[in-house]
């Protein structure tokens, strides 16, 4: 998958000139997770540059640079250091098109997720805060093929995109020719087909939910497992046409439960599918407390297990 | 002021116009490069702002604006400042700006919508080079500096000013974007429009330091000047925008001002300050101490000054008018239509529910 993103910014970078990749580490080092590898040896340092360390001017340029007409790819080095943009994010990336008529066409590319054996700070999952606010289009992709598409739609698109790469999943492999056709923003898709239950995740999970559903399947269950792909804009039909077929849903994340991305989809869910609905829709997510030393990760994170277990709790329930 | 000279250094580009005492050493009109027609519009678009400041601070008192944020005492600063620049230079505002707008040809009844509750913002920034207005401080710091780096990427030319109070210098948003400016050598000029209170904290509370002197530490040079001088404004504006134009990178100016009205028209100053801080600073009115150069120098007289008095009143005038009469928009266009360029189907469907939930009776 850290191919197909590095691929996919070397397409954009020479698709349009106007197209800037900057942040923390991103030049001669090619980033932390070598990301933008290459890049700046071949579009030269004002296209791909290093940036002092402060995340809310790497993103407070970037509004800078869109009013400018460039099309600004800043890279948050890691999930845990996005707040202090927060601000910057919310206040202007998100408004300023609604304030002024003029569109920030920003992708903020933010690596995000846990299960790498991290320091605290490096592990988190604040998709949720971002896709509660208006004017930004919230992204991740679970494949590599996804990664390279998604991310050329995000920097094509007008108005702005965080785009939050599963970083467990970097080193994730699929079989794609590249350049490969763009995948629209706010269409999820059907990861595996399904009869029982519907086992619906985004990034990291999406992995997760499809070793459940392999396990599953052995035991006789049929799992179908649909990676959102855009939490905002949410496809809703795909998630409702699928809890039609099935009656059942599970709903999987990283970031904790309380308040998640999860309770959206359970919402709407329990809204519009209600009369379908033969067990409440479940979540399977972190729990609620600050993301836990290494060591414990594990025992943090939604795993197949325990994916199973509300799985079998849906299918038993009345 | 004797603090100006020791913040003046060898390669400041004002060091030929300016005396330490913020006077204009040798022939001003020289200097700056300013026409006789021209100095006496500094003084125009003084009255001008001043004029309209007052009238849409009484029409928040009559109940026709929301709110309102005086610049009274500051005139000298927004006029100084703009004037100085190319029209095609770009202006990065906070909240207060409003006589900055209007000389930058904003229509100020159009502008008068954003505190009258109807949008958030009135004007194409790209029509005026002026950005819409900053409301959280100093947030606006790292956006001029970022169009600025992409104006010396392109080599476009333009210069950013940016403008800000000296509350501003406290938030982390005001030393990131100084920082960028230093090491990208961005062309953006950091206007520090000391009006000595944030709302109800006055200067020492807010820094132990001077804010001039801090460019310093960013690699830039930084300058104290008079900011009830519009002299002084625009000959420091013009030298810096001609340095960052060469390449030289940015500028800091700390222009020492005043802010005779009160934060907002919520606000209440008498229970912060006293009658004769007022006072003081009355005696250094920007337009008043302009006004008397301008006669001293046979380039006004009393004919010219109530040609503009009445100049200002009809401006004023106009704008009341074109205020009330400005339409209330549609609410789901005021609402919806600006939030996405390319809006989901999703979006759509919750615009269209809206906007049919105002239709149903009841």
């Amino acid at each position: 998958m850290a191919k197909a993103i590095n691929t996919s910014l070397r397409d954009a970078l020479r698709k349009n000139p106007k197209t800037l990749i900057f942040g923390e580490d991103v030049g001669p080092l090619g980033g932390v997770f070598r990301i933008t590898d290459g890049l700046q040896k071949e579009f030269g340092e004002d296209r791909v540059f290093d940036t002092p360390l402060a995340e809310s001017a790497i993103i407070g340029i970037s509004v800078g640079l869109a009013l400018k007409g460039f099309r600004p790819v800043p890279e948050i080095q890691f999930d845990g250091f996005i707040y202090p943009a927060f601000d910057q994010i919310v206040s202007h990336v998100a408004k300023y098109r609604n304030r002024s008529g003029v569109p920030l066409p920003i992708t903020i590319r933010v690596p995000f997720g846990g299960n790498i054996g991290a320091v605290e700070h490096h592990s988190e999952s604040p998709e949720a805060y971002f896709a509660h606010t208006a004017g930004l289009k919230v992204v991740t992709p679970a494949t590599p093929g996804d990664a390279y598409g998604l991310l050329q739609s995000a920097i094509e698109d007008d108005d702005p995109v965080v785009f939050f790469e599963p970083k467990s999943r970097y080193y994730l492999k699929e079989e794609i020719d590249l350049p490969s056709a763009a995948v629209p923003i706010g269409k999820a898709k059907i990861s595996r087909e399904g009869s029982q239950v519907s086992v619906i995740a985004y990034g990291p999970t999406v992995e997760t939910a499809l070793q459940a559903a392999r396990s599953a399947e052995q035991e006789g269950i049929s799992l179908e497992v649909i990676d959102l792909r855009s939490l905002s804009p949410l496809d809703t039909e795909t998630v409702l046409a699928s809890v039609r077929k099935t009656h059942r849903a599970v709903v999987v994340h990283e970031a904790p439960v309380f308040g998640g991305f999860g309770a959206e989809i359970a919402a709407r869910i329990s809204h519009d599918a209600f009369d379908v609905l033969e067990a409440p829709v479940a979540r399977v997510a972190g729990l609620n407390i600050p993301y836990p030393p290494a060591r414990f990760e594990k025992l943090y994170l939604p795993d197949a297990d325990r994916i199973l277990q509300a799985v079998d709790a849906a299918l038993a329930y009345g | 002021m004797a603090d100006s000279a020791q913040v003046v250094r060898e390669q400041d580009p004002v060091r030929s116009v300016l005396r330490a005492d913020g006077s204009l050493a040798g022939d001003p009109r020289r200097a700056l490069g300013l026409t006789p027609e021209g100095f006496v519009d500094l003084y125009r678009k003084m009255v001008s702002i001043r004029r309209a400041d007052q009238e849409a601070l009484n029409l928040q008192r009559q109940g026709e604006l929301g709110l309102w944020g005086q610049f009274l005492g500051q005139e000298a600063a927004h006029v100084g400042a703009t004037m100085a620049l190319e029209p095609t230079d770009w202006i990065f505002p906070s909240y207060r700006e409003f006589g900055m707008a209007m000389c930058r040809g904003i229509d100020p009844a159009t502008m008068l919508t954003v505190f009258r509750g109807l949008t958030h913002g009135a004007w194409d920034p790209r029509k005026f080079h002026f950005a819409p207005l900053a409301i959280p401080v100093a947030t606006q710091v790292p956006h001029a500096v970022g169009f600025a780096m992409g104006s010396r990427l392109e080599g476009s030319g333009e210069v950013v000013l940016v403008t800000f109070g000296d509350g501003a210098t406290s938030a982390g948003d005001w030393h990131e974007a100084m920082n960028f400016a230093g090491v990208f050598k961005a062309p953006v000029i950091f206007l520090c429009q000391n009006n000595y209170w944030a709302i109800s904290v006055p200067l020492p509370r807010q820094t132990a330091g001077r804010i001039a002197d801090r460019a310093a530490g960013y690699g830039f040079p930084g300058i104290r000047i008079d900011g009830n001088d519009v002299l002084a404004v625009f000959a420091a504006t013009r030298a810096a925008a001609e340095r960052a134009r060469r390449g030289d990178g940015p500028y800091l100016i700390e222009a020492q001002t005043y802010r005779m009205g009160a934060h907002t028209s919520s606000d209440d100053p008498t229970r912060y300050r006293t009658a004769a801080e007022l006072e003081a600073w009355s005696s250094k009115d920007p337009i008043a101490r302009y006004e008397r150069w301008l006669r001293a120098e046979g380039l006004l007289d009393q004919a010219g000054v109530d040609g503009i008095g009445k100049e200002a009143e009809s401006t004023a005038e106009k704008m009341r008018t074109r205020l009330r009469e400005a339409p209330a928009p549609d609410p789901g266009k005021a609402m919806f239509d600006r939030v996405y360029s390319r809006p989901s189907p999703g979006f759509q469907q919750e615009r269209e529910e809206f906007e049919s939930s105002l239709e149903s009776p009841g």
